[in-house]
C-alpha cells in the first residue's frame, strides 16, 4: 500500500465516523463535532495530494486547507451561537425534542 | 510506522468522541483526534498547516465548544434510539464502502510521489501576498462578519421585543 492510499483510507474513514455521528447522536453539540470531523478529512485529503501530487511547488493544497480551516473556524462560531440561542428558547439542545418551527 | 501511530490516534479519538455519552469527555477525545491530525500533517511536511490547525482547533474550536457545553448545561447527551442508530451506521458504512472501492479503483494515484516537496512560511507568505489575495480578503471579510453574526445571535434577547 502506498502512502497516497494510506492517508486517503485514513481520510475515508475519519469522514464516515463524522458522518455516522452526526446522523445517530441526538445532542445538537455533538451533531456540530461530527461535522468538524467531516471538514477535517477533506483537509487531510488536500494536503496528502499536494505532498504525493504532481507540481506541489504551487502551494494549492496548502492554501487551500489553510482557507478551509478559517471557514471552519467561522462555521464553529456561528454554530455554537445559533444552539446557544436555541438552548435560551427551548432549554434543550435536543434535537429530538426541537421539532417546531413556530416559537 | 509514525503514520500508523498518528492514523491510530486520530481514528480512536474520533470514534471514542462519537460514541461517549458525557460531552466533556467527548470534547477531550475530539481535542486528541486534532492532536493527532496536526501530527500528520507535520509527518506529511505541511508545518504551517499542522502549526494552524493546532492553534485553531485545538486552542480555539474545542474552547469554544467547552464553553457551549457550560453554557447549555448539558452534561450528558440524551440516549440514543435503537433504530436510529443502526440505520446512521449503515449508511456511514456504506459511504465508507463507495469511498474505498474509489480510493482502490482510482489508479491514477499510483507512483506519483516525488521527493519531500518544500512549503516554508516565506513561500506561503508570498503566494497569500500574490497570487491568493483577493481569497485572503474575502476570507478576512467573512470571519469579520461571521463573528459579529455569532456575538449579534448570541447575545440576550430584549424584554420589549417579547
Amino acid at each position: 500500500m502506498n502512502p497516497l492510499t494510506g492517508c486517503l483510507f485514513v481520510s475515508a474513514l475519519l469522514f464516515s465516523i463524522g458522518l455516522g455521528g452526526a446522523l445517530t447522536r441526538r445532542s445538537a453539540i455533538l451533531v456540530l463535532i461530527g461535522i468538524e470531523l467531516m471538514l477535517n478529512a477533506a483537509n487531510l485529503n488536500f494536503i496528502a495530494f499536494w505532498r504525493y501530487g504532481p507540481h506541489p511547488e504551487a502551494l494549492t493544497g496548502i492554501l487551500f486547507v489553510i482557507f478551509s480551516i478559517a471557514i471552519a473556524a467561522a462555521e464553529a462560531a456561528v454554530g455554537l451561537a445559533l444552539i446557544l440561542s436555541v438552548y435560551r428558547h427551548f432549554k434543550t439542545t435536543d434535537l429530538s425534542r426541537l421539532d417546531s418551527m413556530k416559537g | 510506522m509514525t503514520f500508523l501511530i498518528l492514523a491510530v490516534m486520530t481514528l480512536a479519538g474520533a470514534i471514542t468522541a462519537m460514541t461517549l455519552r458525557r460531552l466533556v469527555h467527548c470534547v477531550l477525545a475530539l481535542a486528541i483526534c486534532f492532536v493527532g491530525l496536526a501530527g500528520l500533517y507535520l509527518y506529511l511536511g505541511a508545518q504551517f498547516a499542522g502549526l494552524v490547525q493546532m492553534l485553531v482547533y485545538v486552542g480555539a474550536v474545542v474552547i469554544l465548544i467547552v464553553f457551549a457545553i457550560l453554557l447549555t448545561r448539558s452534561h450528558e447527551a440524551p440516549p440514543q434510539k435503537k433504530w436510529t442508530g443502526l440505520a446512521g451506521v449503515c449508511v456511514s458504512a456504506a459511504v465508507f464502502a463507495v469511498l474505498a472501492w474509489a480510493v482502490i479503483a482510482g489508479g491514477a494515484i499510483q507512483g506519483i510521489a516525488g521527493g519531500q516537496p518544500q512549503a516554508t512560511m516565506q513561500q506561503i507568505g508570498s503566494a497569500l501576498m500574490g497570487r491568493f489575495v483577493l481569497p485572503l480578503e474575502v476570507v478576512g471579510l467573512l470571519l469579520t462578519a461571521a463573528l459579529i453574526g455569532a456575538v449579534v445571535i448570541a447575545m440576550e434577547e430584549k424584554q420589549s421585543a417579547r
